[in-house]
């Protein structure tokens, strides 16, 4: 739920529950969007190969 | 083609020996995901759940999942935030022992809620007043991070990693897994609370029913503490299974112990609180509502005291007076006794909490509600032990899960 959608009310609950969600949410989309386009770049400058961790 | 992509030093079983588990596991697999179709498609008459259970097996395993799945999440947080660093070789498989779990629990969930098509209702629509609505929300995003979690070592596969971007890619998410490690520790903190959070806020039912802090009742702290403790148990649990099955040592013993040694204090801790609270709750709570304590556990044909002595003194004290003391842990056998224990202790926990709590009877001239599940509530429920299995054994067999399992069972490299 969005705070543009018919349902939402401004209130302490809506905030933290779907403040709380969109956090984690925001944490994890941030992180995997970081991941994936620095190993674009990694991949594109010959980075990676048979190496191991 | 199968030995191509078995990781480099490691030796694995014969590929017919490998395709008769994954059949085996396959037909027990195939009869829960029958069960489950017929769940879906004829709906929940297939099951025994009536107006006194609303809440039955299935919730009983989903919250039991969702606790032995905990090891992820507390090995996560003693790895990356606290440092112990040790566990870098066990938090693979603690991963993904808790994918299975969480994975599991969304399955029965999907089953459970009888129209899986709504299923995103409670995103959309949510009830941001039910501590269920906090449940499904921290659920499915801890499932991504678990899955995030998941990701880097599939990309290490031998094939796999030799695609530069597979190899980057997951190069890149373990150096902020931290971060990842820490969102999931704080999603689960909530949602193993908030389970049991539920019982605890049921104040028409004095069984359940506790007082707390703020708006969350003890029990709210009591779960997600005992996930922190049993999981952990679980995970070496799984592991000792898996080195009786693949009859190789997988993980050097001092990370085992320091794993038992934490969850050993963790579940000590835990079960004094829980003996505080069981106590505070026969002398004070259940008095004010009208009830002495015997009376939540004689007039019934199954729940007596003994259910309270199986969850607190075999599954916690004793499990927990092991772990903590460094003779027990170094015994294999009291070690895996203790483990098993901790697992059964905090099952029982969970099985009290949904169904007990249901079976009292809540007017005065009700008798106990008695109920046994259907064939397809068990199927369904022993669905997520098959496909854990064999999850696990293609994991195993595909994927470098144990970093010490080079050095601790080295093989001449094989012509191929």
């Amino acid at each position: 739920m969005f705070p543009f959608s018919f349902e939402w009310i401004w209130d302490m609950s809506h905030m933290v529950f779907h403040g709380g969600l969109w956090y984690a949410l925001g944490i994890i989309g941030l992180g995997m969007t970081f991941c994936i386009l620095k190993s674009v770049v990694d991949t594109l400058q010959g980075k990676g190969g048979d190496s191991h961790h | 083609m199968d030995y191509a992509l078995i990781p480099e030093g490691r030796k694995r079983c014969p590929l017919w020996q490998f395709v008769l588990f994954i059949a085996v596991a396959g037909v027990v697999l195939l009869w829960g995901v029958y069960a489950m179709f017929l769940c879906w498609i004829k709906g929940l008459n297939q099951t025994n759940m009536n107006n006194a259970y609303g809440f039955a097996l299935w919730i009983w395993a989903d919250l039991a999942v969702i606790a032995l799945g905990g090891g992820a999440f507390f090995s996560g947080f003693l790895k990356y935030i606290v440092g112990k660093d040790e566990l870098k070789n066990l938090i693979n498989y603690a991963v993904i022992i808790g994918f299975i779990c969480y994975s599991s629990a969304l399955l029965i969930l999907a089953i459970d809620i009888g129209q899986p098509l709504r299923g995103w209702f409670i995103f959309w629509h949510a009830n941001v007043h039910s501590m269920l609505t906090e449940v499904a929300f921290c659920l499915s995003v801890y499932f991504a991070v678990l899955t995030i979690e998941f990701i880097p070592l599939i990309l290490e596969n031998r094939q796999l990693d030799k695609v530069p971007f597979f190899h980057n890619l997951s190069h890149n998410m373990h150096h902020i897994m931290a971060v990842f490690a820490a969102t999931g520790a704080f999603l689960s903190f909530f949602h193993q609370g908030s389970l049991g959070g539920v019982a605890g806020v049921l104040f028409g039912r004095p069984f359940g029913f506790r007082e707390g802090v703020l708006i969350w009742p003890w029990t709210f702290f009591l779960f997600t503490w005992s996930a922190a403790a049993c999981g952990p148990c679980f995970t070496i649990l799984v592991t000792k299974i898996t080195e009786a099955v693949t009859r190789k040592k997988l993980v050097k013993d001092n990370v085992i112990e320091l794993l038992a040694k934490i969850s050993g204090w963790m579940l000590l801790t835990y079960i004094i609180a829980k003996i505080i609270d069981t106590w505070y709750w026969a002398v004070v709570t259940a008095p004010e509502a009208g009830f002495t304590m015997m009376d939540f556990y004689t007039n019934n044909p199954l729940y007596g005291l003994w259910i309270l002595f199986l969850e607190i003194v075999l599954g916690g004290v004793i499990p927990a007076l092991i772990l903590i003391t460094p003779a027990g842990r170094k015994n294999k056998a009291l070690l895996l006794t203790a483990a098993v224990l901790a697992v059964i202790g905090v099952c029982v926990n969970r099985w009290v909490m949904v169904l007990q709590v249901l079976a009292v009877p809540v007017m005065p001239f009700e008798s106990w509600f008695m109920y046994s599940p259907s064939w397809q509530e068990v199927a369904t429920t022993i669905l997520p032990i098959a496909y854990g299995a064999i999850l696990i054994a293609i994991a195993h067999r595909y994927l470098p899960i144990f970093p010490q399992e080079p050095e601790l069972n080295p093989v001449e490299q094989q012509a191929g």
